[in-house]
């Protein structure tokens, strides 16, 4: 089985976040980045995937240089090459929205003919949780998302869909697919050290975005349908709320503020 | 056997050159220079430190044995035990670079990192150094992978400092086929459930020879373990060895060669120790600021109170400070092992040799980690109050884990003597030209005050203190040389003085230099590299003047007090608001970040 991953490469989560002086960023001087959770559930998915039924697992990512990074984690995790559709700076690629950028993407792993892509249900960054959906669509293909579980059943894929309120769903889909991934599921495995010592011998296809471009007018970035009008930090405040009535009563209030509000249990 | 290409990106120096060099920020590694393969390895190693010892850190700590073995298999399994191990052995032969971020991120607890060290370095190490091709086929492949557990043997009740006194005796049989070993080892780790040791013996009383027995040999028997301060995750047992055959190609090396093993192992053993020490301290200072944070005291969390700060910043100051130090001399290691030709006969000789070059550098590192843990140890159970003494919290864990750094791979005492004492033997050898450079700071503070120089930049303060540090080094072992002559040696607490001159000095620039070479004057490093030069040069003032004390006395002293003086005149910057900052950036990050 080919299969695609399309990962991310994001701020890292604990990264020290300031916002840039035009209010449309955060600043990315002294941030360290790594790859996007739930591109690394997918990329688990596909590299069992691969031991359970051998195959190929390519990664896709784009982003600037620094993406390159990422990939070569990806790399030294087990996944076999890699094609990185690179921009030239920190912004050209921020002239695309979700369309824009899956286009792109689609445009770069067309070739391909995978028999499965992966990607992440959300970036941790934007989270808009749209690339991969109309990716397939780009890509004539069916797709499910928010996927926990992949099973190879006869010809196609039998998955494990999340859906709210702890209810589950089960569907069975033909390849080739589009699948994004739900983070949490299984455990991620750690990049080996021959895994690292075997990553740079792997070949990783670098496209620029202004080739690709070039190559194909229609994928110029054409006036954007969101544009991110201002990041803010969110406002740190501290409220102490007090539950009143019989212990039981109490209890029963608390129990339904940490399933519903603040969805921990 | 191959290492990566392009990995050093340090300057070739002479080992123990560093009072007599200057050198540039681009000259020394540092750990903003890891190859994006060394944070590759460093971040496995991060996760597994997160999230499967500290997971297991109760039974570590109960001495649930399978559960460190399987720890130790795992890591096996992902490399992380066979970065010093070649290829053909099942390892990976990587720079020593990576070997040092692997003990540094994997050090989350104290028993199990000594688990680690003593598997890793002296159990290991021995054999890939000095192992005919029979011995490393038939071992390292299985404590590469973690399958089998390595002990190292040297120490006796009566032997441990002086190792050479040892009195374990092996005898040839008659049949010439064994060696018969007899005699006790003591505080041997690992030995609860190592598979392999290396055990020191002298033949026929007076060859000191290392052995390699595996567990089960009839006539090796394990004692009972030892109840310990800290490290209580690891084993420490006494072996006995009463009529043990050893089969007589299982003696390690030459016979007679055995205290080469054990004092090139050391210098391992040492820079080892220092990258664990880093770990440990993060782990301990992230504790420490946490509680700094949560606890609320007269209405306020305590992290905003001055001493609690101080503390912070202290410590902080202290992880920045090693971490320069650790990288810097290894990625000098490295550097000096880059052009050893690794098919050649001689290698495991050649790099033996080269990081010997490097034992004032060893000795001095491993000091500088093991006091440095102690310390921020010391902060992190202090800023947890009352309750810092007690086991609910992990305060008192780190506390009475650190202890025994200073105690094991050579106890502080005796790396003080090793890195005054090499650097003097050097000087006298003529192998480092330090009589020259002691003559010419000599001559220079007896023609009275000179111009000083200034320095530019944002650590020109810093260089200032540098450059003086130096001089008061080369002037105090003038000083003490012209006294004692060659019964230097003897004055231990002279030597010692010196050697926390030593210290403080090499960290001190190593500092510097790693501030200097982020290229940016507001670098969180900048104010850490500011904060430890101030505590660096407190330690020097007093050690100089410790040393002064005792070599001169009436005129003598007085003039050379005036020289002192002049030497270590400087106007202190603020320590109060760098504290300040430095540790709000900390708070801020509830962790060591920089």
């Amino acid at each position: 089985m080919k299969i695609i991953v399309a990962i991310k490469q994001v701020p890292e989560r604990d990264a020290r976040i300031r916002i840039d002086s035009g209010n449309k960023w955060i600043d990315l001087e002294d941030v360290e980045f790594s790859m996007n959770e739930s591109d690394a559930y997918a990329l688990e998915e596909a590299l069992q995937l691969k031991e359970a039924h051998g195959g190929e697992v390519i990664v896709v990512s784009a982003g600037p240089e620094r993406a390159g990074k990422t990939i070569r984690e990806a790399l030294a995790k087990g996944a076999d090459r890699a094609i990185h559709l690179q921009s030239s700076d920190e912004t050209e690629l921020a002239a695309y929205d979700a369309l824009g950028v899956a286009r792109l993407l689609a445009a770069s792993i067309q070739d391909e003919k995978a028999d499965l892509v992966l990607t992440g249900l959300q970036s941790d960054d934007l989270g808009l949780g749209q690339t991969g959906v109309i990716l397939a669509e780009l890509l004539g293909l069916p797709h499910a998302s928010l996927i926990l579980k992949i099973e190879v059943a006869g010809n196609g894929l039998k998955v494990l869909r999340e859906l709210e309120d702890g209810w589950f769903q089960h569907i069975e889909l033909a390849t080739p697919a589009v699948l994004t991934i739900q983070s949490g599921n299984t455990k991620l495995r750690y990049a080996t050290l021959m895994g690292i010592k075997k990553a740079k011998t792997k070949e990783v296809r670098v496209i620029a975005v202004a080739d690709l471009v070039a190559s194909d007018p229609s994928l110029k970035p054409t006036a954007p349908s969101v544009v991110l009008d201002q990041v803010k930090l969110p406002h740190k405040q501290r409220s102490t709320q007090l539950l009143g009535g019989s212990p039981a009563e109490a209890a029963a209030a608390l129990v339904e503020k940490l399933q519903f509000e603040v969805r921990v249990i | 056997m191959t290492v990566e290409a392009g990995v050093s990106v340090a300057k070739r120096v002479v080992g123990g050159s560093f009072l007599l060099e200057d050198l540039t920020p681009d000259d020394v590694f540092t750990p903003e220079d890891l190859s994006e393969e060394q944070r590759q390895v460093a971040s496995t190693a991060t996760s597994f430190a997160e999230e499967k010892i500290l997971a297991q850190a109760e039974a570590i700590e109960e001495k649930d044995f399978a559960v460190t073995r399987e720890l130790m298999r795992e890591l096996g399994e992902l490399g992380l035990l066979g970065v010093d191990v070649p290829e053909e052995y099942g390892g990976l032969a990587m720079d020593k670079i990576t070997s040092a971020i692997v003990a540094d991120n994997l050090s989350v607890s104290g028993g199990f990192s000594v688990t680690l060290g003593a598997h890793c370095t002296i159990g290991t190490m021995p054999l890939v150094w000095y192992g005919t091709h029979e011995q490393k086929a038939k071992y390292l492949p299985k404590l590469a992978s973690g399958e089998w557990i390595a002990a190292y043997a040297l120490s006796e009740s009566s032997a441990g400092s002086d190792a050479m006194n040892i009195r374990t005796r092996a005898k040839l049989s008659e049949d010439g086929k064994h060696y018969v070993l007899n005699g006790e080892k003591m505080w041997i780790s690992n030995a609860g459930f190592a598979d392999l040791f290396t055990v020191f013996a002298k033949i026929d009383g007076e060859q000191f020879s290392a052995f390699l027995i595996e567990r089960g040999t009839p006539g090796l028997s394990v004692g009972a373990e030892e109840h310990k301060l800290g490290i209580r995750g690891s084993s420490t047992c006494p072996l006995v060895l009463e009529d043990c055959r050893v089969p007589v190609e299982n003696l390690l090396g030459t016979a007679g060669k055995g205290h080469h093993i054990a004092f090139n192992i050391l210098n391992v053993g040492r820079y080892k120790l220092a990258a664990g020490t880093l770990g440990g301290m993060r782990f301990a200072f992230r504790n420490g600021v946490r509680y700094a944070k949560e606890r609320v005291a007269f209405g306020k969390p305590i992290a905003t109170f001055g001493l609690i700060q101080e503390k912070i910043a202290d410590s902080a100051a202290a992880i920045y400070a090693t971490e320069s130090a650790v990288y810097r001399v290894v990625g000098a290691i490295d550097a000096a092992l880059a052009d050893l030709n690794h098919d050649s006969a001689t290698y495991a000789q050649d790099v033996q040799k080269r990081i010997e070059e490097f034992a004032v550098e060893c000795s001095i590192l491993k000091v500088l980690g093991s006091e440095a843990l102690e310390r921020v140890a010391d902060h992190a159970l202090q800023i947890h109050g009352g309750y810092g003494y007690v086991e609910e919290y992990p305060a008192e864990r780190s506390y009475r884990d650190s202890r025994i750094n200073r105690i094991f791979e050579g106890t502080n005492e005796i790396n003080r003597l090793i890195a005054t004492g090499f650097m003097i033997k050097r000087a006298v050898a003529g192998t480092l030209p330090l009589m020259p450079a002691i003559k010419k700071v000599m001559d220079e503070v007896m023609a009275g005050p000179g111009e000083r120089v200034s320095y530019d930049g944002p650590m020109a303060a810093e260089r200032a203190l540098l450059a003086s540090a130096k001089k008061l080094a080369l002037f105090t072992s003038g000083a003490a040389s012209q006294r004692f002559g060659n019964d230097l040696g003897e004055q231990q607490e002279v030597m010692g003085a010196l050697a926390d001159i030593l210290i403080e000095t090499l960290t001190m620039e190593s500092c510097i230099l790693r501030a200097e070479k982020q290229r940016k004057a507001n670098a969180p490093g900048v104010k850490l590299a500011k904060y430890y030069a101030m505590r660096a040069f407190r330690v020097i003032e007093t050690a100089a003047e410790r040393v002064l004390g005792a070599v001169a006395e009436g005129d003598m002293l007085r003039t050379q007090m005036t020289i002192f003086r002049r030497l270590a005149k400087h106007e202190p910057a603020n320590a109060v608001i760098l504290g300040r900052e430095i540790a709000a950036a900390m708070v801020e990050a509830g962790r060591y970040r920089i």
